[in-house]
């Protein structure tokens, strides 16, 4: 058995494979589902309507989504470089960190001033902790799904640090949680009393930012290129180091803007379960988009809806909510098969 | 004679493309049969099914009168088939007894007879003529030494019908030369041999009989004796193809000079090569692959630079050497590799096109003018005759000849000073190297001057106006074209004249 590129790929194989990429994995979770004892139209049915069945379940959707946009892109533009970033989570925690180093009273400004402010440190703080596994793999040749994965968990362990020490609150009542940022540092909720913020808007501009950098401009075409092929790079003349920097700086910004995004945004402080994993589901939400900075939005929100409505369902029906993980994992793997088989077919002689 | 080998009527489809179309071929006892065609006309197919690796649509094979089960290399090894690939397949870390003996012995044994295995080895080195120490370890034989390991290799396993593939594009003249006379001594001894070619002389100079190929047929059969080049070569095209022929001309000032360069790579060095190219002339650089050649390339193409020495372009000693360098300076890169390093395949000819001007005249402030880019991408399709779907088009998706187009189009288009061409004809079709040929000739008649790389002696004999040989990591000085030798060029490649390097590192 042996893959043989195609010559072309038509838009119904585009469309068709990954359309029947997710009918297969609902088809397997509903076997799963039927093995726990349940329905799986019924399961089905409340996950959907958990999800989108009312504006508080699609808005919970959507301000789930939001960080995934942030991670999914980090992910997508890194990727799209080779430039196997799998240290989203880190990057997004440092972001959080800056944001309530500098947002929680030390810089007392106006929000005008204050929220580019916190954004531009929050994209710096992640850009930095991206940039050292992106030096060690340009100047020694270290592998950076090593470096990036083992500096989340030091990243963690030094926020952990932080919030037992410096940053602790100290009218947190022994949490390990920092102060509240300002009020001039708070994003304002995009409906009054939901929980949904502007971070979401700042995401979907980001992706439609990084889709204009990745179609227009010459950064793009570089770290395509990069990606598609190094060598030949290098031989045309793209200075493919100076490109992976750059691809750092904008993958690990983007990161570290979800930290910012929800601290400002949602929780209002930094507490070490800011976040629970979106710098790996990022990567998840990035292959579901085929990388494309658009899809990112599609892909996220697909996941977020999945995890919410597999929670509102739990509750009713009785199937745990760890189906939510098995849906997605399944969900990327066929998705992967299927984004494989438009570009390849396969001859079994 | 009897037929050892015979296939009746194979045919192979991939696709819309028919690779082999009922080919009918017999191989007598004893005999060197010539399988000549371009690249693409379905040599590599039908050996590929002869060995196993392909099951064919139709036809059989038999040997002896047996036949022989399709799609099993095991099979085909067992009935005493042996292939010697053009890109050899030896482990570089084993000895010669190792990689012989390797995958012929039973996992399940637990020692090996390597004495046994020695004095076969040594045997067969003596009946053959083929004489290499069985202890040494691959990575310090010659290439020559590495091609007679393969051949043993299939001597070891009983091969009495061995297939060599391209066999002489790693060898000098007087190598090849060797190589034949060893043939004919396999052939005295009974067994049975096919000669894969594109190289119209080797043939006549090696085979009894020749097959040509083309577009997946069998068009011709001919015995040797009596058979012309100029017939040879209108068989395998299918047409005549006129060879673009230099017109004398006056070179200028200087525009490429190296001095005293030496650089390192890996195992490859340049030691101390100067090098002086002029306007309007053409430099062919000879050599036996390996050499150094490539590293000439990458320093004169930006992408190595050398420890030390000096680099001048035009009437500037570059302070700096990097690929974009090598571009502003209004050097034509050709490289030796287009699908590793001359055109992103994965990228559509548009992209691919601007690759090395996306900073200059397709950008403003930050933003590709992409309608700029494939207005240009238009132009060079319809100049250089790429043929392709359009501009749109994936770049892996064209053909050897179409690419080499695309990249003489992006590199030609800015009226070059210097044009580098590393091996610019490999693995093209008659009518593609023709092509490539004219353009190079053109780029000199408007002052170009072209250093052209190539390990085909023709080539370099058919364009150079000056002529030298790299050795080691060593430039011999130029030779005027009409003052040299195929011979002369053979010698030189293979050391003569040159300071040994053991020789150098003792001083």
């Amino acid at each position: 058995m042996r893959l043989e590129p195609r010559e072309q790929q038509t838009v119904a194989l585009s469309f068709g494979l990954p359309m029947l990429a997710l009918i297969f994995s609902m088809a397997v979770c509903a076997g799963l589902v039927m093995l726990s004892g349940a329905s799986p139209f019924q399961v089905f049915g409340l996950m959907i309507k958990g999800a989108m069945g009312s504006q508080f379940a699609l808005l919970e959707t959507l301000t789930r989504a939001t960080p995934l946009i942030f991670t999914g892109l980090a992910a997508a533009v890194a990727f799209r470089a080779k430039l196997w970033n799998i240290g989203a989570e880190a990057q997004l925690y440092i972001g959080a960190v800056m944001t309530a180093v500098l947002g929680t009273g030390l810089l007392p400004l106006p929000w005008p001033l204050l929220w580019p402010v916190l954004m531009f440190s929050a994209m710096l703080g992640g850009a930095l902790v991206l940039s050292i596994p992106t030096l060690l793999k340009t100047r020694f040749g270290v592998d950076e799904v090593v470096t990036t994965l083992l500096l989340n968990f030091i990243i963690l362990l030094f926020v952990s640090m932080l919030l037992e020490g410096l940053l602790k609150d100290p009218m947190g009542l022994g949490w390990p949680q920092s102060k509240k940022v300002i009020a001039d540092a708070q994003l304002p909720r995009l409906i009054t009393g939901k929980r949904l913020h502007l971070g979401f808007v700042v995401a979907i501009a980001a992706a439609v930012i990084m889709w204009v950098i990745d179609r227009r401009s010459a950064l793009g075409y570089e770290m395509r290129a990069v990606g598609h092929n190094a060598k030949a790079a290098h031989f045309a003349g793209i200075p493919v180091n100076r490109v992976l920097a750059k691809t750092a700086l904008l993958s690990g910004g983007l990161a570290g803007l979800a930290g910012w995004s929800e601290v400002t945004g949602l929780k209002g402080n930094l507490t070490l379960d800011l976040s629970p994993g979106f710098g790996y589901t990022g990567i998840v939400v990035a292959m579901l988009a085929m990388l494309h900075p658009l899809g990112v939005i599609a892909a996220a929100i697909f996941v977020a809806a999945v995890f919410v409505g597999a929670d509102a369902m739990s509750r009713t029906a009785g199937v745990p909510s760890y189906i939510a993980h098995v849906m997605v994992a399944v969900s990327l793997l066929a998705m992967v098969t299927a984004i494989m088989l438009t570009r390849y077919r396969v001859r079994w002689r | 004679m009897t037929a050892v080998l015979s296939l009746s009527r194979i045919s192979k489809r991939f696709g819309a493309l028919t690779a082999n179309d009922a080919i009918s071929l017999d191989l007598a006892k004893g005999e060197i049969l010539g399988l000549l065609g371009e690249n693409g006309a379905g040599k590599t197919t039908l050996m590929n099914i002869l060995f196993g690796h392909y099951v064919a649509d139709e036809g059989e094979i038999r040997v002896d009168g047996k036949v022989l089960p399709p799609g099993e290399p095991k099979a085909a090894l067992a009935a005493g088939i042996g292939m010697v690939h053009q890109h050899f397949t030896l482990a570089d870390n084993l000895t010669v007894l190792d990689n012989i003996v390797l995958g012929t012995e039973s996992l399940w044994r637990l020692r090996s007879d390597h004495a046994a295995a020695r004095r076969r080895i040594v045997q067969l080195g003596e009946d053959f003529g083929l004489k290499v120490h069985p202890d040494a370890v691959v990575s310090s034989l010659s290439v020559g030494e590495r091609q007679r390991v393969e051949i043993l290799k299939a001597l070891y396993r009983d091969a009495r019908i061995l297939i060599l593939d391209e066999p002489t594009a790693v060898l000098t003249p007087q190598e090849a030369a060797g190589l034949f006379d060893t043939l004919k001594r396999f052939v005295a001894k009974g067994l049975s041999i096919i000669f894969i070619s594109h190289k119209l002389g080797e043939i006549i100079d090696a085979c009894h009989r020749v097959a040509i190929l083309r577009g997946g047929k069998l068009v011709a059969e001919r015995p040797i004796d009596g058979v012309s080049r100029g017939e040879l070569a209108e068989l395998m095209v299918g047409r005549s193809v006129p060879q673009p022929k230099a017109t004398a001309r006056q070179p200028g000032a200087t525009v490429l000079a190296l001095k005293a360069v030496s650089a390192r790579r890996g195992q490859l060095a340049l030691r101390d090569v100067a090098l002086q190219l002029r306007a309007g002339e053409i430099v062919g650089i000879a050599g036996v692959s390996g050499n150094g050649q490539s590293l000439l390339a990458d320093v004169v193409g930006g992408v190595a630079v050398p420890d030390a020495g000096q680099v001048r372009v035009g009437a500037e000693v570059l302070a700096d050497i990097s690929p974009r360098q090598m571009i502003a300076r209004g050097i034509a890169r050709i490289p030796e590799d287009r699908h590793a390093e001359g055109l992103i395949g994965d990228m559509s000819i548009t992209e691919n096109v601007v690759s090395e001007g996306y900073r200059g005249r397709f950008s403003r402030r930050g933003l590709i003018d992409w309608g700029n880019a494939r207005t240009f991408a238009e132009t060079v399709i319809r100049d250089y005759e790429v043929k392709c779907p359009g501009p749109e088009a994936r770049v892996r998706l064209l053909s050897g000849g179409n690419m080499q187009k695309l990249i003489l189009g992006r590199v030609m288009a800015e009226d070059p000073v210097v044009v580098l061409a590393n091996q610019p004809t490999r693995g093209l079709d008659v009518g593609a190297v023709a092509y490539v040929h004219e353009q190079l000739l053109k780029a000199r008649a408007r002052g170009a001057g072209i250093l052209l790389i190539s390990e085909d002696l023709d080539e370099l004999l058919a364009l150079s106006d000056q002529m030298a040989v790299m050795y080691q990591g060593q430039l011999s000085p130029l030779m005027a074209r009409d003052q040299v030798t195929i011979q002369q060029l053979g010698l030189m490649m293979a050391g003569q004249g040159f300071i040994h390097v053991e020789s150098i590192d003792a001083a």
